[in-house]
């Protein structure tokens, strides 16, 4: 963090408690929440990486998860989309239990992901890997794709026009044909987000999208994700390190580190949380 | 779209090119001017072909290696040799062509159905764990097949497991193997089978289901996380593989008169694992081409005689030294250049 | 009873073999990360040589399993140089169908200078047999030499691997190659030698294998190799006393499912043994599990 002041801030939502724990925003006050997790937690060989976990995200909220590296925000990640299966604690996603679901179970019932360290299927073209986010969406059997029966041409006609479409969000439909892996970086991480929401989430998980990106590429995701959470009516929780744009777009923030939550609040909140300056931008300093 | 265009393209003359040759082939027979030893080898060439293709489906198209494919072709040869026979015996079908045909079915099912068995167990595992199940149970297939006995008595069918003694005619003898009623593979029919497998291949390939499977491939945790079921997707593959090699081994158990499961080794799974291999791995086109020349050059190196195989392992190690040594490769690619880029499309094919 | 322990001790005999041949793969393994197909092979030509040594120059049986040790090791290191060594980076299949490649050439080049008529092994090592339960349970002195060799050289590698320098930077390798590097660890010195002890083991469990069985042919190593192979993947491939269990219970089940279930389906069974504890334990009996990190 440079500087606090001088920040632009996007966003200017009243954030009210919810029912059960938490704050959530006053619009989202009458919906289910997307995601509740309760004392998640989880061990690895008596290491616990993440402990305690509890929030609440509304159905239409951006939410921030910030903390010092190591300190387990991709590890929950991994938790909410069923990557580990949590040693203790629940996840409710839009109020349906999730334990005992794996990760196409999670996915299938709205929760969609991007990864830290990219993971785009590189030897396809950039339609190709959205047409994999489509998967479940538009579908016809493996009968009919072999014998090429009239559902695969509609099939593949519905897939074609909605990757583009989806494309278009990000201005990428002119790239549907190349290859993914030759991709600039910035363009990866937004090719990444686009296949995850070809899987129609509910809630959008984005591990440091703007990771590699410049000031002007970052900036133009915020606006972005503010437009993908408009159009879509979905939420979106994202780990970034990049602190414009979590205080610019983020209306709940939650501050992890040792895999403890030592904050919760709005950006105002935490920006003055002395808990947080000492654990999260002290650290940021010296690095 | 302009993409599937020039796919589609791409496959009208490759399909095209298959065609020509079987024209070619066929008048060569019609004229006497294919040797009598080449015509021979036609349908198992049209075999390796298809078990090749399918191969590569397991291999390259969903990524896991496996040792024990030889295997599925021998359910498919046994159970399409016993078909043919009890059917014939059954019905009293004339037609050797429907005969061929239903025998050809009934060994893809069986294979098929071996397939989905051992699929389940064997797709839970990863990488050399899963190479080494698979090669497992292609040993487990032949030892098991060397104590079956089948007999057929008027339109019965006798079958025992260990014990030879049992009444009518003998249709599979244990270790010494099947007895084969009527040679009626035919080359037409392998074409038929060839072209019914490039279809299958890729238009599987080319659909929904397929790039579900490159996507497993490609990048499992990714798939996953996009609602891919990882284990049903690399099923599809391996059983599709199956079935196809079934019906190869049916078509190849009616090609001689006599089949022993000994035919169907570990070193057999090997061979067609070279076809893919060689021909490029996820290469299609390249199957074709590996599969036909490596089945046809042992038999152009017959005057070498006892050097051929020494020949053949000699080829072989340099290969796949020269398409996957950063250095050579550089240095072949510099000749290639001033040759057309045939030799580097070749070696990339490889390199998936 | 008596039976019974007869079959348990040729189950052992052999799996020490197994174990033997099995120490092998499982170290290339680990070092290299390859599966060596050819390490079969190299048994074959070990038994030969020992063969050769014996029946045509006269040389005593020691003097013999010591010539076979020399030329395997230096045909396990000129393997390794010639035709591995140029794909350390290429693709696993790759190497894998180099390693055919290897094993059909010297299959073939045995099967010239030797031919594929089968060699009858002298049966040098009985020296004499211990008799109990009034001769009902014989062991030969090829079953104790068999079962000696195997502790010592498992005892031997062990010392080696975690006492010597060498035998450091051999896990070093396995553990990360890169890594290993970085710390001025010769890689491929490394690799060498890793190689040169498997053909080693191998010639000496070619002359164990074929004072037992002794029928020798050019494709005498490949079935063997297969099984060993097998051996070293049961127990953890890439662990040293997980190849040591991994053959002696292959070789017990071996002879125990051949003498009380069927003759005919000895491998079968060996394989579904392996199969089903895969099935449990995916790494292996002593292997570690991997985890892909997200």
């Amino acid at each position: 963090m440079t500087q606090s002041e001088g920040k632009k801030r996007l966003l200017d939502t009243r954030m009210v408690p919810a029912p059960s724990q938490g704050i959530i925003p006053e619009r989202d006050l009458h919906s289910t929440p997307v995601l509740e997790a309760r004392h998640l937690g989880i061990e690895f060989g008596g290491l616990k990486a993440v402990e305690d976990f509890n929030l609440i995200i509304g159905k239409t909220e951006i939410a921030g998860l910030i903390g010092p590296n190591g300190a387990g925000k991709t590890t929950v990640f991994n938790l909410l989309t069923k990557v580990y299966q949590p040693t203790m604690g629940t996840v409710l996603l839009n109020g349906k239990d999730t334990a005992g679901m794996n990760t196409v179970q999670a996915n299938k019932l709205g929760i969609a992901r991007t990864f830290q360290n990219i993971r785009l299927f590189d030897n396809m073209t950039v339609e190709d890997n959205v047409r994999i986010g489509l998967h479940n969406q538009i579908k016809y059997g493996m009968f009919t794709g072999i014998m090429r029966l009239p559902g695969y041409w509609k099939g593949e006609r519905q897939q074609h026009e909605k990757a583009l479409e989806l494309l278009s969000i990000f201005d990428m439909q002119d790239l549907a044909g190349v290859r993914a892996g030759s991709l600039p970086y910035g363009a990866q991480r937004r090719l990444e987000i686009v296949r995850a929401l070809a899987t129609n989430p509910s809630l959008l998980l984005l591990d440091e999208p703007a990771a590699g990106m410049n000031p002007h590429e970052t900036e133009e995701l915020m606006h972005n994700i503010i437009k993908i959470r408009d159009q879509f009516k979905i939420a979106v929780m994202l780990i970034e390190h990049d602190m414009n744009l979590v205080m610019g777009i983020c209306e709940g923030i939650c501050v992890l580190n040792y895999g403890r939550i030592i904050a919760k609040g709005t950006a105002d909140e935490i920006q003055a949380n002395p808990t947080v300056i000492e654990a999260y931008l002290g650290k940021k300093k010296e690095g | 779209m302009k993409k599937l265009k020039k796919s589609t393209i791409n496959n009208i003359i490759s399909f095209g090119i298959v065609i020509i040759a079987f024209i070619i082939c066929q008048s060569m027979i019609a004229s006497g001017a294919m040797k009598r030893s080449l015509r021979g080898q036609l349908v198992p060439i049209c075999v390796y072909i298809v078990m090749a293709i399918s191969l590569n489906l397991v291999v390259g198209i969903s990524g896991e290696l496996s040792l024990g494919h030889a295997g599925f072709m021998s359910v498919g040869a046994f159970s399409g040799i016993i078909a043919a026979a009890w059917l014939n015996a059954l019905f009293h079908i004339e037609s050797e062509l429907l005969r061929l045909i239903l025998a050809m079915v009934v060994g893809g099912l069986f294979a098929g159905i071996a397939g989905v068995l051992i699929g389940v167990p064997v797709l839970r595992l990863r990488g050399d764990y899963l190479a080494i199940v698979t090669l497992a149970f292609g040993e487990i297939i032949r030892n098991v097949l060397n104590c079956m006995y089948f007999s057929l008595d008027g339109g019965r069918l006798y079958v025992s497991f260990n014990n030879p003694n049992i009444p009518g005619t003998m249709l599979v003898n244990g270790p010494a193997g099947a007895t084969v009623e009527a040679k009626i593979a035919t080359f037409p029919v392998g074409f038929a089978l060839i072209i019914f497998t490039l279809i299958v291949a890729m238009n599987l390939i080319n659909s929904r289901s397929g790039r579900a499977i490159m996507a497993t491939r490609d990048n499992r945790i990714a798939a996953e996380a996009m609602g891919i079921n990882v284990t049903k997707y690399k099923m599809m593959a391996f059983v599709t593989a199956a079935v196809l090699a079934g019906m190869a081994g049916a078509l190849y158990g009616l090609n001689f008169s006599t089949v022993a499961a000994s035919k169907f080794k570990f070193d057999t799974s090997i061979l067609v694992l070279v076809f893919v291999v060689l021909g490029g791995i996820g290469n299609i086109w390249g199957s074709i081409i590996a599969a036909t020349l490596l089945t046809v050059l042992p038999e152009l190196l017959r005057t070498f005689a006892d050097y051929r195989m020494l020949v053949y392992a000699v080829v072989l190690i340099l290969v796949m030294l020269v398409t996957n040594n950063p250095m050579l490769r550089s240095l072949f690619s510099q000749m290639g250049r001033r040759r057309g880029r045939d030799a580097q499309t070749q070696v990339g094919g490889a390199d998936e | 009873m008596v039976s019974f322990l007869r079959f348990l001790i040729n189950g052992i005999s052999l799996g020490s073999v197994y174990a033997i041949i099995a120490l092998g793969y499982t170290m290339v393994y680990g070092i290299a990360k390859m599966l060596n197909f050819a390490h079969g092979d190299v048994i074959m030509v070990g038994a030969y040589i020992a063969f050769c040594a014996m029946t045509y120059m006269g040389l005593p049986p020691f003097v013999a399993v010591l010539c076979a040790m020399l030329v395997c090791t230096v045909l396990g290191v000129m393997i390794e140089g010639l035709a591995y060594r140029p794909l350390r980076e290429a693709t696993k299949l790759a190497v894998l169908i180099t390693a055919i490649g290897v094993s059909y050439l010297l299959q073939n080049t045995a099967l010239l200078i030797w031919t594929a008529n089968p060699k009858v092994f002298p049966s040098v090592f009985n020296v004499g047999a211990i008799r109990l339960f009034d001769g009902n349970l014989v062991i030969t002195s090829e079953i104790i030499l068999t079962i000696v060799a195997n502790v010592v050289i498992m005892v031997a590698l062990t010392m080696f691997t975690s006492k010597t320098k060498m035998g450091k930077a051999m896990r070093a390798v396995s553990e990360d190659r890169g890594a290993a590097e970085l710390m001025g660890i010769n890689v491929n010195r490394t690799i060498s030698v890793t190689f040169a002890i498997g053909s080693a083991l191998a010639a000496i469990a070619g002359v164990l294998l074929c004072s037992s069985y002794p029928t020798l042919m050019p494709t005498t190593g490949s079935m063997p190799g297969i099984k060993a192979f097998t051996a070293a993947v049961f127990g953890g491939i890439g662990s040293i006393p997980g190849a040591m269990i991994g053959g002696l219970l292959l070789g017990i089940i071996e002879i125990l499912g051949k003498a009380y279930i069927s003759t005919e389906l000895g491998d079968a069974i060996v394989f579904a043994v392996l199969i089903i504890v895969l099935l449990f334990k995916p790494a292996g009996l002593l292997g570690k599990p991997v985890h892909e990190k997200v």
